[in-house]
């Protein structure tokens, strides 16, 4: 991480070095005085950090290694037991898998569509920001609402979609009855719902292209695809490649979207989507397993790691 | 060319737009048109009478409150947080820097989710369950609001502004509130919608934190709503209009930089 820069020839050394010339008490009363400053200023934030985020995420691992009850008060170490008994877990394997399969699917649809939209919205363009603003719109709405809404729509009795697909001779789907089925409605869904973020950073990035690139590749006889494939692709790669990670933690994480639009309606029972934080919410909040779903969120945990650490490693690549 | 592309993205926007009018045509629909068959996105015969209905059902007002409280509380506290620690890692040196800014950066790292099970201990000893504060909890900090605002302050503010203080004799607080906090509104507002919006937006914490229907924010109440109310839609679809509007009105008269500070995020790539 190169974010945290301190300039060889910044001020703060020009003074540094002009303290050899002035006396050397007062400089230092000075240099403790900027010290306590910080030292106080970080502490209130360090206590707020250590308390709600920092101490919690190392005591899911410690909480992972226990056999920890709620409400039971003997809470003993047992090693690796929750992850053995993980590993044999039906619905934790269930949830695995569909918690994969909706962020692949997610995340190449709406890169891929993002990626579209923002080249066919970079260009002079009218209304372009009328369509940028509606594309996005769905980015900051609540999610329960809109999931209420998607949830009607996809009514296998009732739902719009299937009226629009009976156009067509499609036969009704029962698009959240079966768990196979509901999560692909969820994917389109959540691929209605990030569509806009992942536009609007393909966005900044191809602005910052400089044009005169293809301008140049024009002269030399390039055009549109080839275009593409050319200047846009690599030049945009460090933030797809952002695009691609933030879209894929945050498809892991999904919760909300499955939560509402599996719960029973008075036609049909809840679909049993299991995800990884359904799972984990589950296991932890309603049968009180804590030690165990600590042990799922550790799994978790080192996933959403596993893709960061290759995205440092990728984009590192990228600099040489 | 142009008018084959406009042709393509109308339909998307047809698309990204028609579960709004299929909400908010239902809200107007009395009882029976909702089970049509073949549906109708508008209503035949247009009734207000689901808003009133819907917010008798539920005390939709409360939650709305709760969402302000603990958004605007979040917000604040982010914005405060950010400043300070921005101005300290931006225009200073001291032993320690480094490793107390990865710190911050790489606790980012970890999507909240992940964690949230000690947390929730933790609160239950601080006996914070059912409490604005033990609500607003994790949205209290932004790592990359911190991020952001360094970078303004390490690149937008000249030090000469900083040391001309200095030498005047200002004690550092008060470079911090009189000289750098005011240059930084730009900064604070960016950082601020993103605030606002993670914290409106949250649905697993305060689920957990809020088993008192008093504290629901209003994404729980809905959810909530939605579990008792299955079967009347038009109600479901009256509240859930209400839950949007307030997004949707800030969106339209803040587009502009509510879409510039999503953008920013893209800034860690």
């Amino acid at each position: 991480m190169t974010l945290d820069a301190a300039p060889p020839l910044s001020p703060e050394g020009a003074v540094g070095r002009a303290s050899r010339v002035a006396p050397r008490r007062r400089l230092n009363r000075l240099t403790l005085a900027k010290y306590r400053f910080c030292y106080l200023g970080l502490l209130p934030i360090f206590a707020i950090y250590w308390v709600l985020r920092l101490e919690p995420i190392g005591r899911t691992f410690y909480l992972s290694f226990h056999e920890w009850h709620l409400i039971r008060p003997n809470r003993p170490w047992v090693g690796l037991t929750n992850y053995r008994e993980l590993i044999d877990d039906p619905n934790f394997l269930m949830a695995l898998w569909n918690t994969s399969l909706f962020a692949v699917a997610v995340v190449v649809l709406s890169v891929v569509v993002g990626l579209a939209l923002s080249v066919l919205l970079a260009g002079n363009l009218r209304f372009t920001a009328a369509y940028q603003a509606i594309y996005f719109l769905p980015v900051i709405t609540p999610m329960v609402p809109m999931a209420i809404a998607w949830k009607w729509i996809f009514d296998a009795r009732i739902g719009i979609l299937n009226y629009i697909l009976s156009w067509l001779g499609v036969t009704p789907i029962g698009w959240l009855t079966s768990p196979q089925v509901a999560i692909w409605s969820i994917i389109i869904m959540s691929v209605w719902k990030v569509l806009g973020y992942n536009m609007i950073l393909l966005l900044v990035g191809l602005k910052n292209i400089p044009s005169t690139l293809y301008e140049a590749a024009s002269i030399d006889g390039a055009f549109g695809w080839r275009m593409f494939w050319r200047i846009t692709l690599p030049l945009l790669r460090p933030i797809l490649l952002f695009v691609i990670v933030v879209s894929t933690i945050n498809a892991y994480n999904v919760f909300t979207q499955v939560y509402v639009m599996t719960q029973g309606t008075q036609a049909t029972m809840g679909v049993q989507l299991r995800v990884l934080v359904s799972d984990i919410y589950q296991n932890g909040f309603q049968f009180f397993k804590m030690g165990y779903a600590s042990a799922e969120a550790v799994v978790l945990t080192l996933i959403i790691l596993a893709l960061t650490l290759v995205q440092f490693r990728v984009i590192r690549v990228d600099e040489r | 060319m142009p008018l084959a592309t406009h042709a393509v993205l109308m339909a998307g926007c047809a698309a990204m737009l028609f579960p709004y009018l299929w909400m908010l045509g239902t809200s107007f629909k009395p009882p029976d048109e909702t089970m049509l068959w073949p549906p109708r996105v508008l209503p035949i015969h247009w009734t207000w009478a689901n808003y009133p209905k819907a917010m008798d059902a539920a005390p939709f007002g409360v939650y709305f409150l709760n969402s302000l409280i603990v958004s605007v509380s979040a917000t604040l506290m982010v914005i405060a947080t950010s400043l300070l620690a921005g101005f300290i890692f931006g225009k200073y040196q001291f032993p320690g820097k480094k490793l107390l800014f990865i710190v911050i950066l790489a606790s980012a790292m970890f999507p909240f989710e992940t964690y949230m099970i000690p947390l929730y201990l933790t609160m239950k000893t601080f006996g914070w369950i059912n409490t604005y504060q033990g609500i607003a909890a994790p949205f209290l900090i932004m790592s990359f609001g911190i991020f952001l605002m360094r970078q303004h302050i390490a690149h937008g503010i000249p030090d000469e502004l900083v040391d001309a203080a200095r030498v005047d004799g200002a004690s550092e607080l008060r470079i911090f509130l009189r000289v750098i906090v005011p240059l930084c509104s730009s900064a604070i507002g960016a950082i601020g919608i993103l605030a606002f919006i993670q914290a409106w937006s949250a649905f697993i914490w305060p689920l957990l934190m809020s088993t008192n229907r008093n504290m629901f924010l209003m994404e729980i109440g809905l959810s909530t709503f939605q579990s008792r109310y299955t079967t009347e839609y038009h109600l479901l679809c009256a509240a859930s209009v209400l839950n949007t509007l307030p997004m949707v009105i800030a969106f339209v008269i803040l587009r502009r930089r509510i879409m510039e500070s999503v953008a920013l995020t893209g800034l860690k790539g």
